[in-house]
């Protein structure tokens, strides 16, 4: 069932407050939030708005979720991706991805006990898949949105690479890279603070 | 500056003095017979009875007093809210604080459009016309970033250093469950993705239950305009949430049945408790104060003194705010300025004597699920020793016996 499908419910105080607050055992099938935020006879459509074509949501739906879906035809691998790293990104981010002077890339000496602190790709990341959806939105961060799927490609394999993660000459492309597990995922919880009185 | 047809209504105020002659006290406003209001220097003798020159006329924008100079603290990545220089709860839209990560884009209202696409009915695109058709709703409510902590070991640091990546303001859109509807969202959806038009095209993932609870697409703020600072032409607001959460300048929401792992959700806008422990999704805002007055670099007199500031919670209203005078040993209940609302900034006083001996001062905040703002110390012990988002505890300011007032950690 669609929650757009429901009938429109009739709030018990019509007043104009949003978020009127309405009990949560009210009877019905749709969560009580679908309720609450309605008003008298709202109708089940408004009609305003277009609907929108598929190319033109292909044109800016560039997300690329864990599970790979949004990846893009093409493929890279490290080796290409130096390449690319050090005309279009070392200037920033340094020759080897640890000098800065912005964000550090590459995680380094492991063994060294100030390299533990620092938050990198290599030990911090969850998802092989955020480096290239990152990577394609937003970098460069002087020509946002400027390179190639193919160049994405290679950069994400460059900085899985040099962080320790596959070897030079792994293929990256819509398949293998959500396969990659990161070393960090298994850290990462879902926020377990409540409300009430614990500090966490 | 030809002047000839366009005089200013007073006689008095010569060509010279328009031009800012050395005996300039202060820039007022003047407003000339054709309505123009130009800056001009007014004598010092002139400033000191008002009664004795017509005033301005009233014109098209106001303007701040030119007495009154309050100004973000901005770094390349964000710039602060003035807190020690305001009062109430209401941050004026130009003091808003600013947090982005690819700058303030240009956008032509004529040609902004959202589209909501993914797991739905009918992909749709909106106008901003389409989206202020809508049915519309207002609240008040803070918006503050969460990574919003700083000390200083020498104690001059003001709230706008400390946390002043906090503001409140009323925004005005369509709820987002409105537009979920108009669109028929798949009751499979689970969590949506928000997308802004800057260059970082900046993207988070949101539960579905807060697009239904109270998301609003804000297109106003404080009655006018969204600021393009704020997201202009229109932003995704959740109220009681992390900053970065609410999207500025929105293009796209994705709706989903998994959240999207985008960079904001993962490198960074996490925390680290404990040694073996990443807390991911902590959307909610703990619950906070701070004392705006006495600050630094305020120096106060020994005698009566009005404890100001504001609370505030993600988790709903601020229920009682208690100031201690003596480092914490005792506490009081803080008076509060009504109306107390949800996910609000919350006015606070308590009237003190001060003998002036050094001593310090300090508030907490109690919100209505019972939370209770903790300590530094507190706060660090619970993290396992790790700092990072998500960092509110208590501040606390010592009065010197000279006056001089001074942030301590606790
Ligand atoms: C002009 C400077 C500049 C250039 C060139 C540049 N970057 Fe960046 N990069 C930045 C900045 C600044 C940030 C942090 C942005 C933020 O926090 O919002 C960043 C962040 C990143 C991050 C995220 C780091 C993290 O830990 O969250 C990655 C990955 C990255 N850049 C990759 C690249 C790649 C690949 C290139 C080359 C194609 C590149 N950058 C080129 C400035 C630059």
């Amino acid at each position: 069932m669609l929650v757009n499908t429901i009938k429109p419910f009739l709030l018990a105080a019509a007043s104009a407050t949003f978020l009127a607050t309405v009990p949560h055992t009210d009877p019905g099938t749709v969560s009580f939030e679908t309720r609450r935020t309605d008003t008298l006879h709202y109708p089940e459509r408004f009609g305003f708005g277009k609907p929108v074509s598929a190319e033109k949501i292909a044109a800016i739906d560039i997300d690329v979720r864990p599970d790979g879906k949004g990846l893009p035809a093409g493929k890279g691998n490290a080796v290409i991706g130096k390449q690319i790293y050090a005309v279009k990104c070392s200037a920033c981010h340094g020759a080897s991805g640890t000098e800065g002077p912005n964000d550090r890339l590459v995680l380094g000496d492991t063994t060294s006990a100030k390299n533990r602190r620092v938050k990198t790709i290599g030990n911090y990341w969850p998802y092989a898949t955020t480096v290239f959806d990152y990577v394609r939105r937003a970098m460069p961060f002087n020509q946002p949105g400027s390179l190639t799927d193919e160049e994405v490609y290679s950069l994400t394999a460059y900085l899985l690479h040099a962080n320790g993660l596959i070897s030079e000459k792994t293929e990256l492309n819509a398949s293998t890279l959500p396969k990659i597990v990161m070393p960090a995922k298994k850290y990462f919880v879902p926020d377990d603070r409540e409300d009430g009185p614990v500090v966490k | 500056m030809d002047i000839g047809k366009d005089k200013p209504l007073s006689g008095r105020i010569s060509r010279r003095k328009l031009l800012g002659g050395a005996a300039t006290a202060a820039v007022v406003l003047v407003q000339t017979a054709t309505g123009k209001a130009f800056q001009a220097g007014v004598s010092v003798a002139e400033l000191d009875d008002p009664t004795k020159i017509p005033g301005v006329l009233p014109g098209t924008v106001g303007t701040r007093s030119s007495f009154e100079q309050p100004v973000k603290k901005p770094s390349p990545t964000s710039s602060r809210t003035p807190l020690q220089d305001l009062y109430g709860t209401l941050t004026p839209s130009d003091l808003h604080y600013e947090r982005h990560h690819g700058g303030v884009p240009a956008i032509d209202p004529a040609k902004f459009e959202l589209v909501i696409h993914g797991m739905v009915e009918r992909p749709m695109v909106f106008t901003l016309a389409d989206l202020k058709r809508f049915p519309s709703v207002s609240r008040l409510a803070f918006l503050e970033c969460s990574g919003n902590y700083r000390g200083a070991n020498d104690g001059k640091i003001t709230p706008q250093d400390i946390c002043g990546l906090t503001s409140q303001s009323e925004w005005t859109g369509v709820a987002l469950s409105t537009l979920f509807r108009e669109v028929g969202v798949s009751e499979k959806a689970t969590w949506f993705l928000a997308e802004g038009g800057d260059a970082a095209v900046m993207t988070r993932s949101v539960p579905m239950s807060k697009g239904w609870k109270d998301a609003i697409i804000a297109y106003a703020q404080n009655g006018e305009a969204v600021r393009p600072e704020q997201g202009y032409p229109a932003r995704l607001f959740l109220p009681g949430w992390e900053g970065n959460t609410s999207i500025k300048w929105i293009r796209r929401i994705e709706i989903s049945d998994q959240p999207f792992m985008t960079r904001e959700e993962t490198s960074k806008y996490t925390e680290q408790v404990g040694p073996a422990k990443i807390r991911q999704f902590s959307f909610t805002m703990d619950a906070r104060s701070i004392i705006t007055y006495p600050s630094y670099p305020a120096r106060v007199e020994k005698g009566w003194i009005e404890i100001r500031g504001i609370a505030w919670s993600g988790r709903g209203k601020i229920s009682r705010v208690e100031v201690s005078t003596d480092a914490g040993k005792s506490w009081h209940l803080a008076a509060l300025q009504e109306p107390v609302l949800d996910k609000s900034l919350t006015a606070f006083r308590y009237l003190w004597q001060w003998n002036g001996g050094p001593t310090e001062i300090m508030s907490r905040a109690v919100d209505e699920t019972g939370y209770v703002q903790p300590f530094y110390k507190q706060l660090l012990a619970a993290r396992g020793g790790n700092m990072g988002y998500h960092f509110n505890p208590v501040t606390a300011w010592y009065l010197q016996s000279d006056g001089q007032v001074l942030f301590r950690s606790t």
